[in-house]
């Protein structure tokens, strides 16, 4: 069956419908890892946004649903170039094309990925339509899509209830913002014992529970559409808690201490992006999924908090360590998956922080 | 971290001759770490023995020495040059060893040298095998079972322990060479035996087998701060038993879940860091198809095959990358030249597809073993880009110009399925075309699977590509269909075969439907940021698929037709000439486009000419490139048979050839055309016939007289060309010629025994310059691209070479040549024949372009954009001769092909070459044998076994060897005739005959030299033949022709090998 991916600039892409036939608006992103298409389509933080891969030959190694970053997937669409017939890999247990009709998700295949990457590079992400309606009326079509905000995503995305997660070092209380798996994982492989939150669970409840240090999670959209969260954040804050935060959680622990976020023209979506760790001027290449960034000069010129890393591409600010805090955020993913492991370290270092494994 | 200004002379140290497993590639990196050393403002020495390298070039080092690679030249040069530093690891295994063996005598700290990039003890670490296995150990790094061992006794009793199949791996050998899978104890013993002889320090490690695990590999940078990246991963198609040199390697890994790619991923970053390698590195894997267990295979220190690989396939430049890291910088501060706005530590993404098929030289040696195994024999390589598996696979096929296409290139349908299991099962480069078949007959996939070991993955893109030709046979050619065939890269005349229509059908068809090639850009970065560098790749696409190249306005435009991969009889220096003839354009402000598809070369890389567009070099995809650049003009010349085989296409385009017409290309090849010419001219050639069957032949024969030389036309290297003697011979060479696909007639020429001679010349249409003549030691006879070459000619008279300068003139009036012109002559006293004439440029160009200074191909270009040669400031004619004597040696790589015939003859056999270049003829000969690696006396004992027509000949040889001490071994003819001159000689018994005989003494490893001077004519005794094979894999020279031993003796007998002079090139200015 044909499909038509339309942009809000009115570019019509003609591909072959893959996954549900359904139509769909979305927020159209692109990602440039060459593997990790499940880890990516299950990262709650996609919510929103409809994910073109950049590398063109997707599916080949078809579905292991050990490598599911959540339960389910949260993207609102999938746009590839070319899905494999034959899945080959020891582990799968499912086909690409399966599992997306399974969880009723939408697609797009070979259509052009490169021209459109190029299109949302130059003119910056935009909203765009998916649809199998070939009779589709692009005058009634462009102002829905101008109008399509991701909205309030983080309590889509979020866990209903408080989940423990057994271990006998520290505990940590993990917000969860729309957590990727391997977090809570790498952090219950470090012996601790975790404890999942729902992202509008008080602080209050939190510190309740007396953690030995406080995850805050990465999660979809924009920052500052969470409000409520980011006044709990401030109030984390404001304990003596060790704190570690992965994306989401880093912009929002920046807007509660007076900090601002702005969106990027594009993001960063990938698994290459080199990181300088600027107390040892290392660079480590680091996985990424923002299309927010943190505005560094307001928490630098109070001293709330200084740029602890910063990307080595676009100078934009990839961690914040705060002043007089035991409190250190990243914009990247060191869970990795997809992408490099190169700062799963920083899990380490948060243990330390929390006075390590007693 | 910024510059270490301690540094500023360094001495860059090559790789020498171009053997299997040591090609094109160091060329590659050599140059682009000498251009970027030089952007940073540092003097370079540089050393390598190969004359038709790049890298050797005034205009890439300030001082060039084309020297033997012995441990000896090199302290020499750094006592004459005193660079502060040498860079090793730009060099492959021989730079590497060269430098290795300089720090371990302690030469290098005594002189104050340091190593810069990775340090000796890296290299130790990462090379010995022990040490390595110890440092995996440490940081918890898989490895398989393994020992090393010094003995054969060892070796079995490890093996005993492990059990059967076991991989032998010998420490400190390129290429993988010596190494090999042993099932049983037999094999055990040759392997191993010849494995402890061939490795530097007597080791051989012995592994558990783990064939038929994948093979993975990474290619990895790291700086002096520690920051390390992986620059690409690629999984090759073969599983692990077959040398990744040999396999067809894809990028990057395919199926590989995530999971697998970072699991490696970072254990190739733990490795590189914990042996501190600074620059780059290749981990090799093999991972268990159904597990995450693995293995760490090897690590190469050094920029390598698979960096130029994967440096092609990403555009990210490893070796500039890897020499600014080794002067202090770190990743982060280099900056990515491609995009302008990332820098070194950004990991490269690819939104395309690549794939590499190796060039494997079973055309050239029809008697070898086809069969693929860890010791490689391909002598290049071919890498196309598509977005699709199926599409880049089919380039790659073509692009191998070895009359494949498709995966219908191989007839495999008169075997019974039986038959054709048995087939599946051996590994050879025949393989992909086997799955093919047997997916045409229906077989299941997972039984191939089962067979070859090879991922379902592939399989299943096989079984598509063979879906589309059977949907092509059967179907309707709707536009989707068309669509998808195109999508696949299908060429529009196999299509056209397919569907039983016409090529000109299908071309007008796509055009109606709007299907054509679109051309997409390698960035390093999946499109993430703009970049500017014009590097292109096509796929095929309706209008929904953008093109992203667009023809420079404005700007008068030329395209420079590529070499395509390196074989035996095209190598390296058709890359030179394109780069020199791109380099001259740009300065005479044309926009340049390359057209390529080799990975290895300098031509490729992305800052040589304006464009590049990584394509295969077939009329249909250059047709498509021009209807884009619609280029003012296209040079041929410089592009070797492959470039030239596109005139006549070209022209068909509608683009002008620039310098010599098609027209005179043509009458140069066509025998009656060339016949009037010459009568014309009056020339003499050695009488001759063209004929097309064996009858016709072997009357021609006759009608001249044995011996003749049989040929096809349009050859290059002698493919094809032999020496009858007799009617069977005629026969049973016609047999074989028409074994290659053959659109062309068969010549039969007269065989003149004469001195060979050959001229490179330019002419601008009114004049000519002829750098110098090069007088070829062997007889006319053996292929000049397998003669040991002299520049200034030494034993001609005064008169022929007159008479040379003044036939190069008249031939090149009479073609109408403008630019490049060689011509073989053969002399007898002072007459002189013609015997072939290519209106192009040549294998001799980069080596007479250096030893005489005169830069031939910049010239020659300038000739083709009408500029006059007195114009530029040369005297037309024959040049004033050179003071010192440069002798071209070639090289063979015989031991790794088994089962090659290593004796000589009109078929080109060598795979590079080397120079001597010294003030004497003697110790020019002797540098030239010393940088083809023959190093003697060392035993000084030697065999021979010569023909009888030319065993008197041998008698004055023979006395001379004898007079340095050798001791002399013959069969009983051979000996009878050196006795009864005089000669001590011991007989020794034939194969056949009882031991101690000749096998025993070869294989007792004393003996210095075998001179064995084969009957002509088709072998029939197969004596000889087991004889020099032996040789050759037990590491023994084997001279074939009296001239070479004649040559040889003479190096031997007059030069002191501590006292070489060394002279620099770029201080050769023309006289």
């Amino acid at each position: 069956m044909k499909a038509f991916l339309i942009l809000e600039d009115g570019h019509v892409f003609t591909g072959t419908s893959i996954g549900s036939a359904r139509e769909v608006i979305s927020e159209i992103v692109f990602n440039t890892s060459m593997t990790g298409y499940l880890e990516v389509m299950t990262d709650p933080s996609y919510a929103g946004q409809a994910v073109c891969m950049t590398y063109p030959l997707i599916g080949n190694y078809g579905i292991c649903y050990d490598d599911q970053e959540s339960t389910k997937p949260w993207i609102d669409a999938f746009i590839v170039r070319e899905l494999s017939r034959v899945p080959s890999n020891f582990r799968s247990v499912d086909t690409i094309q399966h599992f997306l009709t399974k969880h009723d998700i939408p697609g797009i295949a070979g259509i052009d990925t490169r021209a459109l990457t190029k299109i949302l590079r130059e003119k910056g992400t935009m909203n765009g339509m998916i649809t199998t309606d070939e009779n589709y009326d692009l005058n009634a079509i462009l102002p829905k899509l101008k109008a399509y905000t991701t909205g309030k995503v983080v309590e889509k995305v979020t866990c209903r209830e408080k989940e423990i997660l057994p271990g006998n070092g520290p505990k940590v209380a993990l917000m969860d913002f729309g957590a990727k798996r391997n977090i809570a994982r790498s952090l219950n492989k470090r012996g601790c014992q975790v404890t999942i939150y729902p992202a509008l669970t008080p602080a209050e409840e939190i510190l309740g529970d007396h953690p030995d240090g406080i995850m805050l999670s990465n999660g979809p959209g924009d920052p500052k559409e969470c409000t409520s969260i980011i006044k709990e954040v401030k109030k984390l804050y404001d304990s003596d808690v060790p704190i570690f935060a992965i994306c989401l959680g880093h912009q929002l622990m920046a807007l509660a201490t007076g900090g601002d976020t702005y969106k990027m023209k594009y993001g960063h979506r990938g698994g290459n992006h080199p990181v300088k760790d600027l107390a040892t001027g290392r660079v480590y290449i680091s996985s990424q999924n923002h299309g927010y960034v943190v505005d560094a000069k307001d928490l630098e010129e109070k001293n709330i908090a200084h740029p602890a890393f910063v990307n080595v591409n676009d100078g934009t600010n990839e961690g914040m360590a705060y002043v007089g805090k035991n409190i250190f955020t990243v914009q990247f993913h060191p869970e990795a998956c997809p992408g490099p492991q190169d700062s799963g370290y920083l899990f380490d270092r948060f243990m330390e922080m929390m006075g390590g494994n007693k | 971290m910024p510059r270490n200004k301690d540094i500023k002379k360094v001495l860059v140290i090559g790789s020498g001759p171009i053997i299997i497993g040591q090609a094109a590639e160091f060329d590659y990196a050599g140059t682009q770490a000498c251009r970027s050393l030089k952007e940073e403002g540092l003097e370079v020495v540089l050393l390598n023995s190969n004359p038709a390298t790049i890298m050797t070039d005034k205009d890439i080092a300030d001082r060039v020495y084309i020297e033997p690679l012995t441990v000896e030249v090199v302290e020499q040069l750094i006592l004459k040059e005193k660079p502060d530093s040498v860079l090793p690891t730009l060099g492959g295994q021989a730079g590497l060893n060269l430098a290795m063996e300089l720090d371990e005598k302690g030469f290098l700290k005594e002189h104050n040298v340091r190593l810069i990039g990775t340090t000796a003890q890296t290299i130790k670490k990462a090379e010995d095998r022990q040490e390595f296995k110890d440092t995996m150990e440490k940081i918890g790094e898989p490895v398989a079972a393994s020992k090393v061992v010094t003995t054969v006794e060892d070796g079995f009793a490890f093996t005993n322990t492990i059990g059967y199949p076991v991989v032998l791996r010998p420490a400190y050998t390129l290429g993988g060479s010596g190494g090999g899978i042993a099932h049983n104890e037999f094999e055990l013993r040759e392997i191993l035996e010849n494995g402890l002889r061939l490795s530097r320090v007597g080791e051989v490690l012995v592994e558990r087998c783990i064939a038929g695990w994948k093979e993975i590999e990474y290619e990895v940078m790291r700086d002096s701060a520690g920051n390390c990246i992986t620059v690409c991963n690629m999984e090759n198609i073969d599983p692990v038993g077959v040398h990744t040199g040999d396999s067809i390697v894809v990028a990057p890994s395919q199926t590989l879940g995530d999971k697998e790619y970072q699991m490696l991923r970072t254990s190739a970053l733990n490795i590189i860091t914990e042996l501190g390698i600074t620059g780059g590195c290749n981990v090799q894997y093999a991972l268990k198809p159904d597990s995450f267990e693995y293995c760490v295979i090897e690590v190469n220190p050094r920029v390598s095959r698979s960096s130029a690989l994967a440096s092609k396939a990403t555009g990210y430049p490893i070796a500039k990358v890897a020499a600014k890291i080794a002067l202090g910088y770190t990743l982060d501060e280099i900056p990515n030249a491609i995009t302008g706005k990332t820098y070194a530590s950004f990991e490269p993404m690819l939104d395309y597809c690549v794939v590499k098929i190796p060039r494997l030289p079973f055309d050239k040696f029809i008697t070898a073993k086809r069969t693929l195994t860890t010791q490689m024999k391909a002598t290049g390589e071919v890498m196309s880009i598509c977005h699709n598996f199926e599409g880049a696979l089919m380039k790659a096929i073509r692009s191998l110009e070895q009359h494949v296409d498709s995966l219908m290139s191989y007839d495999f349908t008169q075997l019974t399925d039986e038959e054709l299991l048995d087939e599946l099962a051996i590994v050879d480069d025949r393989r992909i075309w086997k799955i093919a078949e047997a997916i045409r007959r229906g077989m299941p996939q997972s039984m191939l699977h089962d067979i070859t070991k090879i991922d379902i993955w592939f399989i299943d893109k096989l079984a598509i590509l063979v879906g589309m030709e059977n949907a092509l046979k059967t179907r309707k050619l709707t536009k989707e269909l068309l669509l998808e065939a195109k999508r696949m890269e299908f060429p529009d005349y196999i299509i056209a075969r397919l569907t039983g229509r016409t090529e000109e059908e299908i071309k007008d068809l796509r055009a109606e439907y709007g299907i054509k090639a679109a051309y997409k850009m390698v960035d390093t970065c999946a499109a993430e940021f703009a970049a500017a560098t014009p590097y292109y790749y096509s796929v095929y696409g309706d209008e929904g698929t953008e093109n992203e190249a667009v023809a420079t306005p404005d700007k008068k435009k030329i395209l420079v037709l590529g070499s395509g991969p390196i074989r035996i009889g095209q190598g390296i220096e058709f890359d030179f000439c394109s780069v020199h003839c791109t380099w001259a354009f740009a300065k005479e402000g044309y926009e340049t486009i390359i057209i390529n598809n080799n990975p290895e070369t300098v031509s490729t890389d992305f800052d040589i000419a304006d464009k590049l567009y990584f394509e295969p070099l077939t009329p249909e995809d250059v047709e498509n490139i021009v209807n884009i650049e619609k280029p003012d003009g296209a040079v041929v010349q410089f592009g070797g048979q492959t470039a030239i085989k596109l005139t006549e296409a070209l022209t068909k385009m509608g683009v002008k050839i620039l310098g010599t017409s098609a027209e005179n290309v043509d009458a140069a090849e066509d025998r009656e055309l060339f016949d009037e010419i010459l009568e014309k001219c009056q020339i003499p050639r050695p009488k001759g016939h063209t004929v097309f069957t064996a009858e016709e032949a072997k009357k021609a024969a006759n009608e001249l007289g044995y011996p003749v030389l049989v040929r096809p036309s349009y050859v290059l290297g002698g493919q094809g060309m032999r020496i009858a003697v007799s009617d069977e011979d005629v026969e049973e060479y016609i047999g074989v010629i028409n074994q290659i696909a053959q659109e062309h007639p068969i010549l039969v020429d007269k065989y003149l025994m004469g001195k060979e001679i050959e001229v490179d010349a330019v002419c601008d249409g009114e004049d000519i310059l002829i750098p110098g003549i090069m007088e070829h030691i062997e007889r006319a006879g053996i292929h000049s691209g397998d003669s040991i070459s002299v520049y200034p000619a030494r034993t001609i008279s005064a008169k022929a070479k007159e008479t040379i300068a003044e036939y190069t003139r008249r031939l090149a009036r009479a073609l109408h040549v403008i630019g490049m012109i060689n011509i073989q002559f053969i002399v007898l006293g002072d007459d002189v024949y013609v015997i072939e004439v290519n209106p192009r440029s040549s294998r001799t160009v980069p080596y007479i372009s250096k030893v005489t200074g005169i830069p031939i191909v910049p010239l020659a270009t300038r000739v083709i954009l009408g500029y006059k040669l007195k114009d530029m400031g040369y005297e037309p004619g024959l040049q004033p001769e050179a003071k010192h004597i440069a002798i071209k040696m070639p090289v063979f790589s015989f031991e790794k092909i088994r089962g090659a015939d290593i004796s000589l003859g009109p078929e080109m056999k060598s795979t590079g070459e080397c120079l001597g270049i010294a003030e004497t003829f003697n110790e020019a000969l002797y540098k030239a044998f010393l940088g083809a690696g023959i190093r003697l006396p060392k035993y000084k004992n030697m065999i021979m076994t010569v023909r009888p027509e030319e065993q008197e000949d041998a008698v004055p040889i023979a006395k001379r060897f004898e007079a340095l001490g050798y001791r002399i071994y013959a069969t009983r003819g051979t000996a009878n005739t050196l006795k009864e001159h005089g000669v001590k000689v011991i007989r020794t018994n034939k194969l056949e005959q009882p031991a101690p005989n000749l096998m025993d003494l070869i294989l007792g490893h004393k003996i210095d030299v075998v001179i064995d001077i084969p009957s002509q004519g088709v072998e029939h005794q197969k004596d000889g033949f087991v004889i020099r094979r032996n040789a050759i894999e037990t590491g023994v020279n084997v001279l074939t022709s009296l001239d070479t031993a004649e040559a040889l003796v003479t190096s031997l007998e007059n030069t002191d090998a501590n006292k070489l002079s060394l002279i620099d090139i770029a201080t050769i200015a023309r006289r």
